[in-house]
């Protein structure tokens, strides 16, 4: 029989912990338990054919560490092979008369993925792959992706398997003892990505033992509308009288994973510690064949790499300001890859209340699948939001759902064909909660009738692809009631046709009701009032808008979705509802407010103090009446001046630098904006390249010398850490820079260092080289080619400061 | 050989150290503040876990013999002078302060020093608590343990690492990952090697750094 078929209607059993037994049958410490397919086959055979007797329908070929990154290609291939040459027999030769399986065994690759290890996602993706395709060959009947303490290591095998085989895939991820993935995802995130994707079924094994892990199990049971797995382990290991023991016995293990069966999980077996008689213990408590407790329904779901949003009752808020329409600092930041703008951006509106970000990077003069890639996989390292991915290039949107690490929301589909035909399989593919916007080749229909057709046209499209009504939510476009005085009555008609009538979400760009319109907040807060009262589901908006995100807050309370107030009170007590606007806001020009000369020097002293808040509003106040380039000459560049003498002389430390640092930053980003706005020089001095060299993930002098740096108008061009040495002289040949500044930490990255060195001497001599790092001095520096070893930040921004002026006096 | 893993509840926070790894010897109030704010955001994140074994260790022609490695260090010899056994270990405090360094470095530098302090110091004080737990024991036997040593002191190579990785399987035990320049992720993480001596003094394990 099938093994989809078969778990229809029966429990499946599935083997115990290979480890314990081959440890038991004298497997030595560091010992690669694979190669024992090849030298002690026969111990591997027994212990399977101890599972399959004891009842077993699954066991796993002995390859949970067998990938390329531990073994050569011609190894790797005899081990797997051997794996299910061995596991063959132990079938055969089982006296077990139950339906038996063998399931190729993917385990971690043992290393973590970037952003914060070192292993590339495609090449986890590829490592998977090589194992899959052989194990494929060898006549696996499904693949069991098991021991994944990382979602984006997790969603790596998942798509290999996906990829590369038409096999049932499994998934089983081990948590902590406070219900998260090692890399910080919950349950709930998990099975949303895992579903999204098409796992067969999702689960959990390992790290503990059965009665800890039910909380767990407990959460996927509740979210999960596959079969759910659970293997735990056979408690915790402790010595006694010199020998390791599990402290859960057969009778226990069999007594909680029975309980967890009556709750619903349908796929069991044991893993570190479970040997086969904690399983023929198993087999024989729990009736195989059984009506199985229901599952849970199909969920609108989206995910990050830590958390899941559901879509539902309660309304779910999209921050939309990481996107360029009218935005002209925006437009600069991508112009310039200046993530961090971009970034902060995606936080800022975190702090404000935003659930899920939009993220739209499209601009005619930049890559966008570029910018995209990186954007939503910079944005992930510092924010644990869902990501809306918004694009109307499919190949920006594939390559952004293939390093997305969780399921995305994804904007957009709509009811052309073109449309649908390019972003359904893209949605089946990678998973996604797509937004469906009502029209088609004939352009949006005036009648909410008309729009809800489209809609119904939509969904009957997504189920030929195999998309399901919850992976949809629909958009019927909200139109400018100036040019159209029923755009919003239609709107609003429509989305209450589609909530009743299809029983699916929708969503709205709510601003955009309101162009032409004076006081558009006001416009906006009241349509967003009245489309939540009649079904919406979630919002684009801005979250700095007070007045939107009291209509949220208070629409939440008025339906009994914001337990006792705590919601509603924590805001207001933040936001008085006077506040226009929460948002922090360069000078429009426009204001009155002016500052008295003697003032001025209040920005110096508020930089010094390293108050952050206050410099920026004092910037503010001065670009009023001063010219922008006056302020950063007069006050701030003076104020970074004494505190960094003060560092050089050890009377100031470095937390105090790094808080007069960041005010300054605050005021120059000011300025920044406001020389964007009108027609001033660019502030900018010269451009420096700086990186932490190949190799090294010691960042944090590196960013401290970036801030500086910026603080003293040098444009920085900052590659990151693990910075290859093409890539150092590749960046500073496009932004033809005459200063680079490189990192190292580590003794074992300095040949990278000097590397990186060799290569900027060849392919950019003018180029001149500033180094620093613990493990680097002044001897050392020059030994390996640097033109200026630096002590400390403070040294490199004098540097920087000497050959600017020198490049000046050159006329260059 | 057997290896055990053990998760700790949180041990008592040592300030002075946190502003020493900050570099600051007179923190100001605002220093303060902010140091405690980081204290709030990141102390729910933290784990403290712990996985280890217990090796035998000999001398032979001038090398150190583990059951699982051997390595040629002098300074790690001189260290396990006359220990026939050490605990090899790997301690972290879990990826929460790598997440939050890497975003406040970008954002607020002054908030990603103190987040870099305060793993370190999170990480050094779980070392140090499993050091006085093993400490203990071994005094219950009549054994005393000698200064932890990590891979990368004095001359003992970072190549060292993967012996360590091989033998205590830290990636599926604690979530801790050996990359390809021979870093650990979690950031915060420590391996070491103890040396376990027959009688001798009382010579609980300290820091060696």
């Amino acid at each position: 029989m099938e093994l989809k078929e078969y778990i229809k209607e029966n429990i499946l059993f599935l083997d115990g912990g290979m480890g314990t037994m081959l440890q038991q049958a004298g497997l030595g410490p560091g010992e690669l338990p694979e190669r024992w397919n090849l030298t002690h086959p026969e111990v591997i055979e027994r212990i399977s054919r101890g599972y399959y007797d004891a009842g077993s329908n699954v066991v796993c070929a002995n390859t949970f560490g067998a990938n390329s990154l531990k073994f050569s290609p011609e190894e790797l291939k005899s081990i797997i092979r051997g794996a299910f040459e061995i596991a063959r027999r132990a079938k055969e030769s089982s006296r077990g008369g139950q339906e038996k399986f063998i399931a190729l065994d993917l385990g971690p690759t043992g290393r973590l993925l970037k952003p914060y290890g070192d292993l590339d996602f495609e090449k986890a993706v590829s490592v998977f792959t090589e194992t899959i395709a052989i194990g494929a060959e060898c006549g696996a009947d499904l693949i069991m992706i098991e021991t994944m303490n990382d979602s984006y290591e997790t969603k790596a095998a998942l798509l290999a398997a996906k990829e590369n085989s038409s096999l049932p895939v499994f998934v089983t991820n081990a948590y902590g003892a406070d219900g998260k993935l090692m890399t910080g995802a919950s349950p709930s995130a998990m099975v949303a990505m895992l579903e999204g994707m098409g796992a067969d079924a999702v689960g959990v094994n390992c790290s503990l033992g059965p009665r800890q892990l039910m909380p767990v199990i407990e959460e996927i049971l509740s979210c999960a509308s596959v079969p759910v797995i659970l293997k735990p382990n056979a408690g915790l290991p402790a010595v006694r009288d010199g020998k390791t023991v599990y402290d859960v016995s057969e009778e226990d293990f069999s007594r909680e994973v029975s309980r967890a069966v009556e709750k619903g999980v349908q796929i069991v077996g044991g893993c570190c510690g479970t040997t086969p008689e904690y399983i023929r213990r198993l087999t024989e408590t729990i009736d195989p064949i059984r009506s199985f407790a229901p599952r849970a329904e199909k969920r609108s779901v989206i995910s990050s790499y830590t958390k899941a949003v559901r879509f539902g009752k309660d309304p779910v808020l999209i921050g939309e300001r990481i996107n360029p329409t009218g935005k002209k600092r925006f437009r600069q930041a991508l112009i310039e890859k200046d993530l961090d703008y971009i970034l902060r951006e995606g936080l800022l509106q975190q702090e404000h209340g935003a659930q899920a970000l939009d993220v739209n990077v499209g601009l005619p003069e930049i890559d966008e699948t570029e910018m995209l890639k990186r954007t939503v996989f910079e944005l992930q390292a510092v924010c644990d939001l869902p990501l809306q991915i918004d694009t109307s290039d499919p190949e920006a949107m594939e390559a952004a759902l293939r390093i997305y690490n969780g399921k995305a929301m994804i904007n957009s589909v709509n009811g052309k064909i073109e449309s649908m035909d390019a972003v359904f399989p893209l949605v089946k593919k990678y998973g996604g909660l797509v937004v469906a916007l009502t029209l088609d080749e004939n352009g949006i229909p005036d009648s909410a009738e008309g729009r809800y057709e489209i809609a119904c046209r939509i969904l009957e499209r997504a189920a030929e692809y195999g998309i399901d009504k919850s992976d949809l939510i629909f958009d019927p476009l909200a139109m400018t009631v100036s040019a159209d005085k029923n755009a919003a009555l239609v709107t609003l008609d429509a989305v209450r046709m589609i909530r009743e009538r299809l029983g699916a979400n929708t969503s709205l760009g709510v601003s955009n009701v309101s162009f032409g319109l004076p006081c558009r907040d006001a416009v906006n807060s009241t349509f967003f009032a009245l489309a939540l009262e009649n079904g919406l589901s979630a919002a684009i908006m801005n979250p700095y808008s007070s007045g939107m995100m009291y209509v949220w807050h208070t629409f939440r309370v008025l339906h009994g979705l914001d337990e006792n107030c705590a919601d509603y009170i924590a805001f207001a007590e933040s936001t008085p509802p006077a506040e226009a606007s929460a948002a922090p806001r360069a000078s429009s020009g426009t204001e009155t407010v002016s500052v008295a000369p003697d003032e001025k020097d209040k920005l110096r002293e508020a930089i010094k103090k390293g108050l952050k808040d206050r410099a920026g509003q004092l910037t503010d106040e001065l670009l009023v009446g001063t010219e922008p380039m006056r302020i950063v000459q007069e006050q701030i560049i003076p104020a970074l001046d004494e505190v960094g003498r003060g560092f050089e002389a050890k009377t100031v430390y470095l937390p105090q630098l790094l808080m007069s640092a960041e005010a300054a930053k605050t005021a120059f980003e000011k300025i920044k904006t406001a020389v964007l706005s009108g027609k001033n020089d660019s502030p900018d001095k010269m451009c420096v390249v700086i990186a932490t060299v190949h190799g090294d993930i010691h960042d944090i002098g590196k960013n401290i010398v970036r801030l500086l740096l910026e603080n003293y108008g040098f444009k920085v061009i900052d590659l990151g850490k693990d910075v290859p040495a093409e890539e150092v002289v590749a960046a500073a040949l496009e932004y033809s820079a005459p200063l680079v500044g490189l990192s190292a930490l580590m003794t074992t990255t300095v040949a990278a260092m000097e590397e990186t060195i060799k290569l900027l001497r060849k392919n950019a001599p003018r180029c001149r080289i500033m180094v620093g790092g613990a493990v680097l001095d002044r001897e050392y520096a020059e030994k390996i080619g640097a033109d200026k070893y630096c002590g400390d930040a403070m040294e490199s921004v004098r540097y920087a400061e000497q050959l600017y002026s020198e490049l000046q006096n050159e006329g260059k | 050989m057997d290896i055990l893993v053990k998760s700790y509840a949180p041990p008592p926070v040592s300030w002075s150290e946190i502003y020493r790894y900050m570099r600051t010897a007179e923190p100001d109030s605002a220093v303060c503040d902010t140091a405690r704010e980081c204290m709030d955001e990141i102390a729910g994140a933290l784990r403290y876990d712990v996985c280890y074994a217990e090796t035998p260790v000999k001398e032979h022609n001038g090398a150190l013999e583990f059951g699982f490695a051997r390595t040629d260090s002098r300074d790690l010899r001189i260290c396990l002078r006359g220990c026939d056994r050490a605990i090899i270990f790997a301690a972290t405090v879990g990826a929460a302060p790598d997440r939050l360094i890497a975003k406040y470095m970008r954002f607020s530098p002054v908030k990603g020093l103190c987040m870099q302090a305060i793993g370190s110091e999170r990480v050094e004080a779980l070392c140090d608590k499993f050091c006085r737990e093993m400490s203990v024991s071994c005094a219950e036997r009549g054994e005393t343990l000698r200064p932890r040593y990590s891979p990368g002191y004095g001359d003992l190579t970072l190549e060292f690492q993967k012996d360590v990785f091989r033998l205590l399987d830290p990636p599926r035990r604690i979530g801790v990952f050996l990359g390809e320049s021979l870093l650990m992720t979690p950031v915060k993480s420590v391996t070491a090697i103890i040396g376990v001596i027959d009688g001798g003094e009382s010579n609980e394990a300290k820091h060696t750094t």
